[in-house]
């Protein structure tokens, strides 16, 4: 399977699963699709059936709440029994509606905006200390970025040259009211990390070939990387992109049969 | 204390080199040896206490035992989030140290003053909380540390304490340690700050004369099934601390046994709210707050 079928099927299961727990942020899943199908599909090194391998790179969800995208694919990679994304949200299910470590795959819980990237700084620093070879990426929401910890943790990532740390910020310019630029601006976004120390890279983040070209950049400046990548809310069923109700609503069997049709026919 | 803190964790560091302080910004004069000796396992996170607590939750899961180090409240309210959702949910080794417990900064002011601390991370289910009352239970307690992983706080005092313990005692979690045995059945049961201030009260008052003075350094809510036994030696038990009353060690102490029948009278010598905003030294400002 090449990336762009795999993203295929992680949007259906996100689809899916959101619409038989009735839950929200399908929008925010969205987004982020085809990052994690590049990332799963071309450029991670992981070992499922040896999920605790040391020197694999680790991928750290800081959005949490877009955790459909990132239980689907690892239920497609085969971390675990795929059949078990039926339970997402159920009673007694370890598949919570927040990225959960109880998922086998899964690196770390997040929920509370601010928390990933200091936490893949520390395994970024971690992993310099033991010398080993890895990376470790971390996705941002861009409404997120505003929260002070992340700057706190780029000075610490930049000053410590952890160039085995890529930041990616999944930049859809919507939050949870309204834009990104009317709820608190963050751009020259660019500007802002350079000023940080950071080696930054615009991307397309639904162009699989840019974002490949984009991951598999050898960084020889020894600096952390941090990959801006713009992306739409809701990406991929028309219906749903860009629009800020899908950061809450839950499709209705209608509108899940239309977005399947949609995805399927793209 | 907390020149003795260091002295072990850097005794202890030559044999385990996955000891990693990260220190915020703070330990002047203190933390240089650790630097000296290990310079590739000690970090200066700057004045980020988010970062400095998340940070080492992410190190700790590549299987590093660390001490993140500030003064008061800054590696505790400053970054409780990350503690409660990086370091504990998650079950990390990371033993987050607090120097200036009470009120040891005396009069550089509430912002200083660790009085509620003790409150915040027993809310913390899988935090161990490490109290010692002076430099021999700091001993005992790094000690308890070493053979133990997950999430635990240690909370030091801060220089020049008087030693209560003759000697180093062997810490259990959650068990009691007894420095002076009780004529009567009666005793006095401290942590942290509380250790000096029970002494203080059974050497001023005649009525105290047969009370046994036994502290509990190590505690948390992972320890509350521990209690009840204990509780229930004694006739009279007056829980000692440098810390509000509200949340503290005594009113831990009495959740211990909040379902279940005790004989035994509890009551709780901590600090009165007056003290917020107060000026003075820490011996004026513990005589302000009840003692």
């Amino acid at each position: 399977m090449n990336s762009d079928l795999l993203s295929k099927e992680i949007r259906k299961l996100s689809l899916e699963m959101v619409h038989n727990s009735n839950a929200s942020h399908i929008g925010s899943a969205l987004s982020m699709v085809d990052i994690l199908a590049v990332l799963y599909n071309d450029i991670l090194k992981f070992d499922s059936n040896n999920q605790n391998w040391e020197e694999r790179d680790k991928l750290i969800l800081s959005k949490g709440h877009s955790c459909v995208a990132l239980y689907a694919v690892l239920g497609l990679k085969n971390f675990f029994d795929i059949e078990l994304l039926k339970t997402y949200g159920k009673n007694g299910s370890n598949f919570m509606n927040h990225i959960s470590h109880k998922v086998p795959g899964v690196e770390f819980s997040t929920g509370s905006l601010g928390h990933g990237l200091p936490y893949a700084v520390g395994i970024a620093l971690g992993n310099k200390l033991k010398k080993i070879d890895s990376k470790v990426y971390v996705i941002l929401g861009d409404g997120e970025v505003a929260e002070g910890s992340n700057w706190e943790a780029l000075l610490f990532a930049s000053h410590n040259k952890l160039d085995n740390l890529v930041v990616i910020v999944d930049n859809n310019n919507l939050q949870s009211l309204t834009t990104v630029d009317d709820t608190l601006s963050l751009e020259p976004y660019d500007k802002k990390f350079l000023s940080f120390g950071c080696n930054v890279v615009k991307v397309d983040g639904h162009d699989h070939e840019q974002l490949n070209k984009v991951f598999s950049l050898n960084n020889l400046n020894l600096k952390l990387n941090v990959v801006i990548a713009k992306t739409i809310k809701g990406k991929g069923v028309s219906y749903m992109e860009n629009e800020v109700k899908w950061h809450y609503k839950s499709p209705n069997t209608e509108e899940l049969s239309t977005a399947i049709k949609e995805i399927n026919n793209a | 204390m907390r020149n003795k803190f260091i002295e072990v964790l850097v005794e202890e560091a030559k044999n385990n080199d996955k000891i990693i302080l990260i220190i915020g910004d703070l330990g002047y004069n203190v933390v240089e040896p650790f630097q000296e000796e290990f310079p590739d396992r000690f970090f200066n996170a700057g004045i980020c206490e988010q970062n400095m607590a998340s940070m080492a939750a992410g190190l700790s899961s590549e299987g590093f035992h660390v001490f993140i180090y500030s003064i008061g409240n800054f590696p505790t309210f400053r970054c409780a989030e990350q503690l409660r959702n990086d370091i504990g949910y998650h079950n990390l080794n990371v033993t987050v140290v607090s120097v200036g417990g009470g009120l040891s900064y005396g009069n550089l002011g509430y912002s200083h003053h660790a009085i509620q601390d003790l409150g915040l991370i027993r809310l913390f289910p899988e935090f161990k909380i490490l109290a010692p009352g002076d430099p021999n239970e700091t001993i005992g307690c790094m000690q308890n540390l070493f053979s133990t992983t997950g999430p635990s706080y240690l909370r030091l005092k801060k220089a020049g304490e008087p030693n209560k313990n003759k000697q180093v005692p062997n810490l259990k979690s959650g068990i009691w340690n007894k420095i002076i045995e009780s004529k009567n059945g009666k005793i006095f049961l401290s942590t942290s700050g509380g250790l000096k201030l029970a002494f203080d009260r059974l050497n001023a008052h005649k009525k105290y004369k047969d009370f046994g003075i036994y502290s509990c350094p190590i505690w948390g809510q992972k320890y509350k099934y521990l209690q009840q036994s204990q509780i229930d030696n004694f006739e009279e038990i007056i829980s000692v601390e440098d810390h509000l009353a509200d949340g503290g060690f005594g009113s831990w102490l009495r959740e211990s046994i909040a379902d279940v029948y005790s004989y035994s009278k509890l009551t709780s010598l901590a600090l009165k709210s007056n003290i917020i905003g107060a000026v003075g030294s820490e011996e004026y400002l513990l005589k302000l707050g009840g003692f």
